[in-house]
């Protein structure tokens, strides 16, 4: 085109318009077969609506015949492993959202456990551990035998041994495959490159190991592992079967998959045997799992659990999956005992029974990404999320979903009946057209009732409206019951069913009952938590342990509680353990699969919490049954499993008493079988001494005995376990108990010259803590010893030797034995060469342990030795490595002083630590400290650098940076009182001019600081010869007191205080008034320091200039509405009139009672009680003349009158006890008493205050004479308030009651007069 | 009592009262009232040397007897206590 302008000639215009024909022709030049023919539909002008076709986006066929399209993705919402889960694609996708991933409630949600856990790499780690099926009680019955078919310890013993064989195998298997023998079938399909993510612990140590074909995370492993026995793995073990079925109720629901290393390749070729409604679709890919699933394999389903054992929750994860597996085959009828209202529909299979499905991360991997493709049932699968689908979404999800399903319900088609009553008559209803299909439209399919599947038996069903309309009811049926958590419905549905709780069995009506308790303590209110709380404990024993437990430990397992839930639950168990006391022998191990993990929670109560249960726990089911049911779990496969058994033992000899458990460690320590066991064995010596501290110290000996030969196992985790556990002993020991520990002094020194790395580390640690223990000759030879060892190991790259290393050396340095001279020749140079670099600095922990050492190694050889060496590392470039360098020379000297610091080195001193103050980049309290505490220190001899400090400070306070000015003015701060030492009152002075100056500050926390740095200068330099002049400080400061920033408030009235009470007259009345004025409006402050200060600072400026105006400007303020102003106001003029003699005040404060307002009344009441408090003895003088006004009061109809005078009477009651003014107090006594029928709580607790002060200025008779009237009361209200009088005065004055009693006379029965006091002489 | 008031600090005060022996509350009997004033006394006596001296004089017995006495007379000092009418 030519330019932009209007084409002028003609050629241009020719030019112009052959250009525009070319364009179009090129335009136009479409092939014929996007020619749109006559009669043919045509297409979109691009030009006009754009490139984009309108209806890009929608769908322009509807498939009417088909099965609902599935367009949406198909995600299983419990198809996701826990920690990041979502909601069904398709809720999420049809809920528009304002803002993807946005909560504004985000920061105020409650986290649940999980949620704060899950950062916590160990408890990752956490298998899934399934509750196994209780145990027989040998104890029970009087010890008979116990039916055969009971679970025992034997059968325990033995799944254990399964499983270890079963762990054998697999790494066998492993070696072979990786060795060449065994190579993996591949049929092409179903094998997958290994690098897919696998989990599971030997996966990891495996990771190229290409016998797991599939991405399918080994379920076997996790899961079924665990169950308590029965997989098809035994089966083919040929395992005894009774020790599966017999014995694990529900067992009957074997895995369906089939072992992946099942070394029967036949099986990986299933598919074909599988039912073809299951193939897989898409069993290219991800092939594995429904291959694996192999219906052949599972055992007919047993008829549901036992009644103890009814709800499966022991029974686990995989039940998701079963039901998924129920959807593509016909559905198996489960005969589940948990009847719910979602049964009718095939889905709800999978409901209520399994509580800890959410639980299992790995089950859904079995759905979705292995290539199952529900057919079919598909639909059916998504459209109406079952119960147990919705249960695993997270809250947000699940109120997204309600949101949504709010909607639909607003939106949903009116119905024949709605219309009817809309209508006017006259209306019919016409039959919709031949042929008409509905459309279902994927926005519309979740409201949408489930299409029926061909084949299904249940044939079509029409959900109710009530099913369809709400997600679910939460309001439980049944009186005065808690709303549900969404979450919590899986565990509490019965209840949302009301049922006539008569037709119920006994057993469903209990467990009904527990149900109902049990929510009520979860989400009630607290006195309907407490009064079910109290219920459940009294009737404990009648519940019986099964069905409480059977409730309470799935609700612990529960991924959705919250740490208050959890608490809550906790404390139930708490108390029901000790009810039930032996009758939980069964359920100890259940009970501790939950609790156990509790103790190595990141919350420090939750860690205690469960040491108590565990300590209850182990009380009442006692030693014998608490080794028996964990003994199994000390040579578990899982390190977890292992370790928090270890900490539960330790726990149980804490409860129980270490001596009882000591032949058991003894023989576990010793095990031949496993070095599992012996590593655990030791490590709960280690968890008690951890745990029980010096009272350890009596079974010492015995404790190392029972450990010493782990120091010389072969196996290098034991050996490093032992040394640790020796470094606990000899922590919690210290200082005593050397004499133990001569066993394994020699191997623990043979140790350290042999091992290397992970090992080495262990036995330093134990060494460092050993030597501590020594005498002084002994420590020092083996400190020798050792320390060539240590010095070796400074230079070792590994962060944790390293923290290692400077702990032994700082125990080490700590002994007496260690010379000065040693360290010094032998430790120090190697010391400073590998450990002071910039290195330490970076790591927070290594710095910390670097600076201790260093400090420890000063308190030896000397402050000067350390300080000179690392000095002229205070100019390093480094910034935290100076700041690392600061902190050393700060403690050094704070511990040591400044003594033996040459003028050399104070130079170079001062020299530093200025180059480092200034050369800060983020100001930091610790080169403030730093700074403060080495002039501190120096004192005097920092007289010759204070000018040029000073000068450093001033150039600081003029700084652009906020910071950076308050830090300066906290130094002066800080150094205010060497200054004065030095006699630099000139430069002092100087500083408080320009500190003046800087008074017009903006930002409150330097104000504040420049205000504490006046008040420190004023402090120590008088008011005298303060600059500037008080005169002139002092009005600068009143409009100050206007701040509201509490930093400023609390400094400036801290310094105005301070002037009035030491310089009142350097400033004029007028100026004292208006700061009083100032002062009314701090009383308002939160902070009750400076409530405090600002009450005191009126006592000083009424000191200064008389009484009376202060308080006309305090009685004034008592008019004001503000209750904590009034009160403030009344301890002002309580401490004006003590200050400046009550007679100045009284007579004033006592006028201003006639006002007749009630907040000037009670105010002068209330400061009469605080004047009496106050002044004490001296209140002899003013009682008759504040009677009156007493009295008045105290015939007042206002209640609050009648209190505070109550008040004021105790005090003065008190205060002139011994002064010869009972005739006042009987009198007021007799006002007081006619209120002892008030029912006001702080009347009630005035009236006995006043009562008990009149006790002790009158005597008990006095009032016991009061008493006796209503002690036998025909009415019991009166007896009540009476009998509580005399017992205030029983219990105050017993003896002297005994002369006071009435004589009573004897009756016929009873001899009730008291000769004894009938003696004459 | 109301629910409200049941938590409060009165509540308290009775609750800490009832620990110690010989309080009463509104159902105390005047047996059960005057068993406590006699042990009191008899716990006042035991406890004055002065008036352990006087009771000797006054009763011609030794010390050692009257303070036997006055703890033995403890137990019931009132005799037994009258039958408790059905309700």
């Amino acid at each position: 085109m030519s330019g932009p302008g209007p084409r002028m000639t003609r050629e241009e215009i020719e030019a112009h318009a052959q250009e525009l024909q070319t364009k179009k022709k090129a335009t136009v030049d479409v092939p014929d077969s996007e020619r749109i023919g006559l009669g043919e539909s045509g297409k979109f002008d691009t030009d006009i609506y754009g490139s984009k076709n309108k209806f890009e986006g929608y769908y322009d066929s509807i498939a009417p015949n088909e099965d609902v399209e599935d367009d949406d993705e198909v995600v299983m919402p419990g198809a996701r492993p826990r920690t990041n889960y979502t909601a069904p694609l398709s809720v999420l996708n049809d809920i528009p959202q304002a803002e993807k991933d946005h909560d504004p409630f985000a920061e105020h949600k409650r986290p649940t456990i999980m949620e704060r856990q899950s950062n916590n790499e160990y408890f990752k780690k956490q298998p899934r551990l399934v509750m196994s099926p209780e145990r027989v009680d040998f104890f029970a019955d009087g010890g008979k035998t116990p039916d055969v078919n009971a679970r025992q310890y034997s059968d325990v013993m033995r799944e254990q041994q399964v499983r270890m064989e079963e762990r054998e195998l697999q790494r066998r298997i492993r070696e072979k495959a990786k060795d060449g023998p065994l190579v993996p079938v591949s049929n092409g399909e179903a094998v997958k490159p290994a690098a897919t993510k696998k989990r599971g612990r030997w996966d990891q140590t495996a990771p190229d190991e290409n016998v797991v074909p599939t991405k399918k995370k080994p379920s076997w492993e996790t899961a079924e592992v665990k169950r308590s026995s029965c997989y098809s793995w035994t089966h083919r073990l040929g395992c005894n079967s009774r020790t599966c079925g017999s014995e694990t109720p529900g067992s009957g629901a074997t895995p369906a998959t089939q072992h992946i290393w099942d070394p029967t390749p036949a099986h990986n070729m299933t598919p074909g045997h599988a039912t073809p409604g299951v193939e897989s679709r898409g069993g290219g890919g991800g092939g594995g799992a429904s291959m694996r699933r192999n219906r052949w394999d599972e055992t007919p389903k047993t008829e549901r659990e036992t009644p103890g054992h009814n709800s499966g929750w022991a029974e686990t994860p995989k039940v998701v999956r079963e039901a998924a597996d129920i959807i593509q085959e016909t559905p198996t009828p489960s005969a589940s005992k948990r009847k719910s209202r979602w049964d009718e529909t095939p889905a709800v299979a999978m409901t209520p029974q399994t509580p800890a499905t959410p639980m299992t991360p790995h089950t859904p991997s079995m759905m979705t990404p292995s290539g199952v493709t529900p057919v079919g049932s598909k639909a059916m699968a998504m459209a109406t999320p079952s119960p147990s689908q919705l249960l695993q979404m997270t809250p947000e999800q699940l109120q997204a979903y309600r949101w949504e399903k709010e909607i639909d319900e607003r939106n949903r088609p009116l119905s024949d009946e709605e219309l009817d009553t809309m209508f006017p008559p006259g209306y019919k209803v016409l039959p919709p057209p031949a042929g008409y299909i509905p459309i279902r439209t994927p926005a519309r399919k979740l409201s949408a009732t489930p299409t029926p599947i061909a084949g299904t038996p249940q044939g079509f069903f029409i959900q109710t409206e009530e099913k369809s309309a709400k997600f679910m009811d939460t309001q439980p049926k049944g009186g005065n019951l808690p709303f549900l958590k969404p979450e919590d419905a899986q565990y509490f549905d019965k209840l949302l069913i009301d049922v006539d709780e008569e037709s119920l069995s006994p057993e469903e009506q209990k467990e009904r009952k527990i149900m109902k308790l049990l929510l009520k303590i979860k989400n009630g209110t607290p006195p309907m938590r407490k009064s079910a709380l109290r219920q459940i404990t009294d009737k404990a024993r009648e519940f019986g342990a099964g069905p409480l437990f059977n409730q309470i430990l799935p609700l612990l397992m529960s991924p959705t509680l919250e740490d208050q839930e959890r608490h809550l639950l906790v404390k139930v168990i708490d108390r029901v353990l000790y009810k039930l006391d032996d009758l939980v022998r069964p359920y100890v191990h259940k009970i501790l699969v939950v609790i156990e993990p509790l103790l190595i929670d990141e919350d420090y109560y939750a860690r205690v919490e469960g040491r108590e249960i565990i300590s209850n726990l182990a009380k009442a089911a006692g030693l014998a049954t608490m080794i028996s049911t964990m003994r199994p779990d000390i040579d578990n496969i899982d390190e977890f499993v292992r370790n928090t058994t270890a900490r539960a033992f330790a726990v149980v000899a804490s409860a129980l008493g270490i001596p009882s458990l000591l032949p058991f460690l003894k023989a576990v320590c010793k095990s031949k079988k496993s070095w599992q066991a012996r590593h655990t064995g030791i490590k709960i010596v280690q968890q008690i001494s951890i745990l029980m501290g010096c009272a350890i110290l009596p079974h010492l000996k015995s404790l190392v005995e029972i450990i010493e030969h782990g120091l010389v196992d072969e196996q290098q985790k034991v050996r490093t376990i032992t040394a640790l556990a020796i470094a606990a002993l000899a922590e919690a020991a210290t200082p005593y108990g050397i004499e133990s520990f001569d066993s394994v002094l020699k191997p623990l020194w043979k140790g350290i010259r042999n091992y290397r790395g992970k090992g080495l580390a262990a036995f330093l640690k134990a060494i460092g803590y050993l030597i501590p223990l020594m005498d002084a000759e002994y420590a020092n030879y083996y400190t020798r010893e050792v320390m060539l060892i240590l010095i070796r190991e400074f230079q070792s790259p590994d962060e944790e030797m390293k923290k290692i290393v400077l702990k032994v050396v700082k125990q080490c340095c700590a002994t007496d034995g260690v010379e000065p001279q040693y360290i010094k020749d032998e430790i120090l140079p190697h010391f400073f060469k590998h450990f002071w670099n910039h290195r330490m600095a970076l790591d927070k922990r290594n710095y910390r342990q670097l600076v201790d050492t260093t400090v420890e190694i000063a308190n030896k050889v000397g402050a000067s030795e350390i300080i000179n060496r690392i000095v002229d590392d205070l100019k390093d470039e480094n910034e935290t490595y100076r700041k690392m360098v600061v902190e050393t020379i700060e403690k050094i000297m704070a511990n040591l002083g400044a003594a033996d610091i040459d003028s050399r080195l104070e130079e170079q001193l001062i020299d530093g630590i200025l180059y480092a103050f200034q050369e800060q980049t983020n100001e930091d309290i610790v080169l403030l400290n730093g700074f403060g505490t080495i002039v501190n220190q120096l004192g005097k001899r920092v007289k010759p650098y204070l000018p040029q400090i000073c000068g450093t400070i001033l150039w600081r306070l003029n700084n652009k940076a906020a910071k950076v000015r308050q830090q300066a003015a906290d130094l002066i701060t800080k150094i205010a009182a060497v200054m004065k030492t030095c006699q630099e009152e000139k430069l002092m002075g100087h500083l408080g001019v320009v500190l003046y100056e800087y008074l017009g500050e903006e930002y409150p926390e330097v104000l504040g600081s420049i205000l504490g740095a006046l008040k420190a200068i004023v402090n120590v330099i008088g008011m005298t010869k303060m600059t500037p002049p008080i005169k002139d400080l002092l009005p600068r400061l009143t409009p100050i007191l206007k701040n509201r920033h509490e930093k400023v408030q609390e400094n400036c009235i801290d310094l105005v205080g301070r002037i009035a009470d030491r310089g009142p007259e350097y400033v004029s009345a007028r100026e004292w008034m208006r700061i009083c004025f100032e002062l009314l409006e701090l009383l308002k402050a939160h902070k009750k320091a400076i409530r405090r200060a600002t009450v005191n600072t009126f006592g000083y400026i009424a000191k200064a200039i008389g009484p009376s105006d202060v308080t006309h400007v305090l009685l004034a303020n008592l008019r004001v509405q503000e209750r904590q102003n009034r009160v403030c106001t009344t301890v002002a003029l309580a401490i004006v009139a003590e200050t400046c003699s009550p007679f100045t005040v009284l007579p004033a404060l006592m006028n201003e009672y006639r006002v007749p307002e009630l907040n000037v009344q009670n105010g002068v009441l209330k400061s009469l009680s605080f004047l009496f408090e106050y002044i004490g003895e001296m209140a002899k003088d003013y009682v008759y003349a504040v009677t009156p006004l007493l009295e008045d009061a105290l015939m007042d109809r206002d209640l609050v009158h009648r209190q505070t005078a109550c008040a004021a009477i105790k005090h003065l009651a008190l205060g002139v006890y011994g002064f010869g003014c009972e005739d006042a107090l009987v009198h007021l006594l007799n006002y007081v008493w006619p209120n002892i029928f008030e029912t006001s709580p702080h009347l009630v607790q005035a009236f006995m205050d006043s009562v008990e002060g009149m006790r002790v200025a009158l005597g008990p008779m006095k009032i016991l004479q009061y008493a006796l009237q209503g002690l036998f009361h025909p009415a019991r209200k009166v007896r009540d308030v009476y009998w509580k009088i005399y017992n205030s005065l029983y219990i105050g004055g017993q003896d002297a009651l005994v002369a006071g009693y009435p004589r009573i006379p004897n009756d016929p029965k009873n001899e009730y007069t008291r000769y004894e006091l009938d003696y004459v002489l | 009592m109301s629910g409200a008031e049941r938590y409060n600090i009165h509540s308290q005060l009775e609750h800490l009262q009832s620990k110690y022996i010989g309080t009463g509350h509104a159902d105390t009997t005047k047996h059960e009232w005057l068993t406590n004033q006699h042990r009191d006394t008899f716990a006042s006596i035991l406890g004055h040397p002065d008036l352990i001296n006087f009771m000797a004089i006054c009763e011609n017995e030794t010390k050692a007897r009257i303070r036997f006495n006055l703890v033995e007379k403890m137990l019931q000092p009132c005799g037994p206590p009258p039958e408790k009418p059905e309700d």
